[in-house]
C-alpha cells in the first residue's frame, strides 16, 4: 500500500551536529547505526588480528576454541535467545558437524570412515548443511511442542546422540579411543602445521577469527530482516505472533536450520583446534556450556554471543592458573578441593550469579558502563 | 519365563525410585511451573549425607536425618535463589536450578572423592526367593524399593488429599492468584513443594546408592525421571509415578532382551531406551499421557 505522498525510499542525510538522531528507520536498523560503534567494530577487528603477533601460542589455543564456540554459540541465541525455543541439544549437532567434517577431511586409508578431502571450504559448509538437515528433520517435534517439554526433548536428543556415535565406531573410533578430527587445508595450504611465516597456532586463529566474522555478520543481518522479527515476535508471544500472520511451523523450522547450521560449523572447527575427540565429548554438559554461554553473554544479541563464548572457554584455563596463587587449592585431583571442583562451582555459580543480578548478561554491564559514560558527568 | 519375571521385578524397582523423583520434579513443577533440575544434586546429597552418618548413627536414624537435611536444603535453596526469581520467564528460573545442580554436585564430588562410598544399606546385594517353585530370586532391595515407594506415595497422595495444607497446595497449583485471596500463602506452598521433592529426592538417592554404592556417577540415575515425567505429563501426580515405573520396567527389559533380539541397536542401549519411549510417546501425545492440554487465551 505505497500513497504517492509516502517518505522517499532514499536513506536520508544525517543533520549536522546531530550525530544521535535517525531521521529513517533504515537508518535506525543499520548494522552500526553510531559512528562510536563503527570506530569500536573496527577497533575491535584490528586488535583481534594483531593478537596473533602478541601473545603465545597457548593463549591463540584458547582464543581460538573461544571463537570456534562463539560460533555454536550465536547459533543456540538465534534458536533460543532469538526465537525463544530453549534448546538443551546442542551438543547433538555440534556432533554432527564434527564428525561431519571429519569423516571428509579424514585419511582414506586410517582406521575410521574417511574421505580425504581436506579443502576446508568443502569440509566445513558440508558440517554445517549436515547439522542443518538435522535440525529440520527434528523441528517437527520441536514445532508442537513448547517451552520446558521442548528442553527435556532436546535434552533426549544429547542422549540418543550420545548413544549412536559411541556406537558407530567406524565413523566415531568408539568411546576413549575417538578418532582425529578435520584437516584445516585451503588448495594445498595448511592452517595447523608451522609454516615460514605463521605458526599453526597463529594460522588457525586467524582462520576462526575470519569465520566468525563472517558467521557473525551473516547472523546479525538475519536477525534485523523479517525472519529475525518474525522469531522475536514468535520469542515473546507466539500466539499473537501467528495472529499476525506469522507461520510458527516455518520460523521455528528455520530457526532450528540455522541454528543447527552454526552448531555443525562450530563443532567441525572447534574439534580442528583439538586435533582429536571422542564420542563422550557430546554429553549434556556441553550443552549446558552453551546455555550458560549466551545466558552469560547476554541473551538476544550477537556480541553477547561471542563475549559469552569467550568468557566460558577462559575459565577453566584461569582456575587453573589461580590454583597457583591460592594456597589451599591444588590441582591434585583426590583432594577435596581441587581446582576441578572449584571451576564447576564457579560455573553454576556465575550461571545463578548472572541471572540473579544481571539477567542480560556480559551484553548488559557493556550497555551501563556505555550508558554511564555517555552522559558523564551527569548522572542521567 | 522366569527371566522375565525377575527383570519385571527390578524394573519396577528401579522403576520406583525413578518414580520418586518424578514426583519430587512434578510437586515442584504443578506449584511453580518450574522443572527443577537440580534434582540430581539432592538426590546425591541424601545419599553423601547417609554415607557419613551411617557408620555412627545406624542406617534407619541416617535416613531419616539426610531426608531432613536435604529438605532443609531444598527449601534455603528455593528461598535464596528461586524465589527473587518470580515473575521472569520459567525457562530462565529453570537454567538457574541447572545451576545449583552444577555448583551443588561439584561440592558433593568433593566430598565423595576418587572412592567409592557405601550408604551401608541392610539390604546389600542379598537376594530374596520369591516363589520356591518358580526360583525367581530378585535383589532384596528392589523389593525394599518398591515398599517403601508404595508407602510414601500413599502417605503423600493422603496428605494431598486429606491435610489442610495438601488442599493449598493443590488450590496454589491450581489457580496462585485466587489461592491467594483465599489466604493461602503461596510463598510457603513454594517452599513446602522444594522441600517435599528434597525429602524424596534423598529417599531415591539412598535407594539408588543401595546397590554398587555412591560414585561420581550416581546423579544420572536422577535423570532417568526426565523422560518418566514426560511419558506421565508434567502436572500429573500419578502420571509421574507410572511414567517411572514404565521407564524402569522398559529398561529392565531392554537390557534383559535386546541383545538377543536386536543386537544392531549397540551395547547398553537400555540407558537410551527410555528416550525413545518418551519420543514415541510425545509424537502421540504432545502433553504426556496423563498430562492436561495447555489452554491458550490471547
Amino acid at each position: 500500500m505505497t500513497t504517492p505522498e509516502a517518505t522517499p525510499r532514499r536513506r536520508s542525510a544525517r543533520l549536522s551536529g546531530r550525530p544521535e538522531m535517525f531521521t529513517s528507520y533504515a537508518e535506525h536498523m543499520r548494522m552500526l547505526n553510531t559512528a562510536p560503534k563503527r570506530r569500536a567494530v573496527v577497533a575491535l577487528v584490528v586488535v583481534a588480528l594483531l593478537v596473533p603477533f602478541v601473545f603465545d601460542d597457548n593463549t591463540l589455543h584458547i582464543l581460538a576454541l573461544g571463537f570456534a564456540a562463539a560460533i555454536g554459540a550465536i547459533g543456540l541465541n538465534l534458536v533460543t535467545g532469538y526465537c525463544g525455543q530453549v534448546s538443551l541439544g546442542h551438543a547433538f549437532f555440534l556432533a554432527l558437524g564434527a564428525y561431519t567434517a571429519a569423516a571428509i577431511s579424514g585419511d582414506p586409508e586410517g582406521r575410521t570412515i574417511g574421505f580425504g578431502v581436506t579443502n576446508i571450504l568443502i569440509w566445513l559448509p558440508a558440517a554445517g548443511i549436515v547439522a542443518g538437515l538435522a535440525g529440520v528433520l527434528i523441528s517437527p517435534l520441536a514445532t508442537r511442542l513448547r517451552g520446558l517439554y521442548l528442553a527435556i526433548v532436546t535434552l533426549g536428543l544429547v542422549f540418543l546422540g550420545e548413544h549412536i556415535f559411541s556406537e558407530w565406531r567406524s565413523l566415531t573410533g568408539g568411546e576413549q579411543v575417538g578418532r582425529e578430527a578435520a584437516v584445516p587445508e585451503l588448495f594445498g595450504f595448511s592452517f595447523d602445521s608451522d609454516g615460514e611465516i605463521l605458526t599453526g597456532d597463529q594460522k588457525l586463529y586467524l582462520l576462526i577469527l575470519v569465520v566468525l566474522i563472517i558467521l557473525a555478520v551473516l547472523a546479525r543481518n538475519l536477525t534485523r530482516s523479517r525472519v529475525g522479527r518474525a522469531f522475536t515476535a514468535i520469542r515473546d508471544r507466539d500466539m499473537a505472533a501467528s495472529a499476525m500472520g506469522i507461520n510458527l511451523t516455518k520460523y521455528k523450522t528455520i530457526a532450528f536450520a540455522v541454528s543447527s547450521f552454526y552448531a555443525g560449523c562450530a563443532g567441525a572447527l572447534l574439534f580442528t583446534v583439538i586435533g582429536f575427540f571422542d564420542p563422550s565429548s557430546f554429553n549434556l554438559l556441553l550443552s549446558v556450556q552453551y546455555i550458560a554461554m549466551i545466558l552469560i553473554g547476554g541473551i538476544g544479541t550477537i556480541s553477547g554471543s561471542i563475549m559469552g563464548a569467550l568468557f566460558i572457554t577462559m575459565l577453566n584455563p584461569v582456575t587453573r592458573e589461580l590454583a597457583d596463587y591460592i594456597p589451599f587449592l591444588t590441582t591434585d585431583p583426590t583432594a577435596v578441593l581441587n581446582h576441578f571442583i572449584l571451576e564447576g562451582v564457579l560455573y553454576g555459580a556465575l550461571i545463578i550469579g548472572f541471572l540473579l543480578f544481571e539477567p542480560r548478561g556480559l551484553f548488559g554491564i557493556w550497555l551501563r558502563i556505555r550508558n554511564y559514560w555517555k552522559a558523564w558527568p551527569f548522572t542521567y | 519365563m522366569t527371566e522375565l519375571l525377575s527383570s519385571l521385578v527390578q524394573g519396577i524397582g528401579m522403576g520406583s525410585v525413578y518414580a520418586l523423583v518424578a514426583l519430587g520434579f512434578v510437586i515442584i513443577y504443578k506449584s511453580t511451573r518450574v522443572i527443577n533440575f537440580s534434582q540430581p544434586a539432592l538426590m546425591m546429597a541424601g545419599a553423601v549425607i547417609v554415607s557419613y552418618l551411617v557408620g555412627p548413627l545406624g542406617f534407619y536414624l541416617a535416613v531419616i536425618l539426610a531426608v531432613a537435611a536435604v529438605a532443609t536444603l531444598a527449601l534455603s535453596l528455593e528461598r535464596t535463589v528461586v524465589r527473587p526469581m518470580i515473575g521472569r520467564p520459567v525457562f530462565i528460573i529453570a537454567i538457574i536450578t541447572i545451576g545449583i545442580d552444577i555448583a551443588l554436585r561439584n561440592v558433593l564430588s568433593g566430598f565423595i572423592g576418587a572412592d567409592v562410598r557405601q550408604v551401608g544399606s541392610p539390604w546389600g546385594l542379598q537376594r530374596v526367593e520369591f516363589l520356591a517353585e518358580l526360583g525367581i530370586s530378585v535383589q532384596q532391595r528392589h523389593v525394599a524399593m518398591v515398599v517403601t515407594t508404595l508407602v510414601v506415595i500413599t502417605v503423600l497422595f493422603a496428605f494431598f488429599k486429606y491435610s489442610r495444607l495438601g488442599l493449598a497446595m493443590r488450590g496454589t497449583a491450581f489457580d496462585q492468584e485466587t489461592a491467594l485471596t483465599q489466604g493461602v500463602s503461596v510463598g510457603g506452598v513454594f517452599a513446602l513443594s522444594w522441600a517435599i521433592a528434597g525429602g524424596l529426592a534423598a529417599v531415591a538417592g539412598v535407594f539408588a546408592a543401595s546397590g554398587a554404592g555412591i560414585d561420581q556417577q550416581l546423579w544420572v540415575v536422577a535423570l532417568k525421571a526426565l523422560p518418566a515425567i514426560i511419558i506421565g505429563g508434567l502436572e500429573s501426580l500419578e502420571g509421574a509415578v507410572i511414567g517411572g515405573i514404565t521407564v524402569g520396567v522398559v529398561e529392565a527389559l531392554v537390557s534383559t532382551y535386546q541383545a538377543d533380539y536386536a543386537p544392531w541397536l549397540g551395547n547398553n542401549f537400555s540407558i537410551v531406551a527410555p528416550y525413545v519411549v518418551m519420543l514415541l510417546v510425545l509424537l502421540v501425545r504432545p502433553y504426556g499421557l496423563f498430562g492436561t492440554k495447555e489452554v491458550q487465551r490471547v
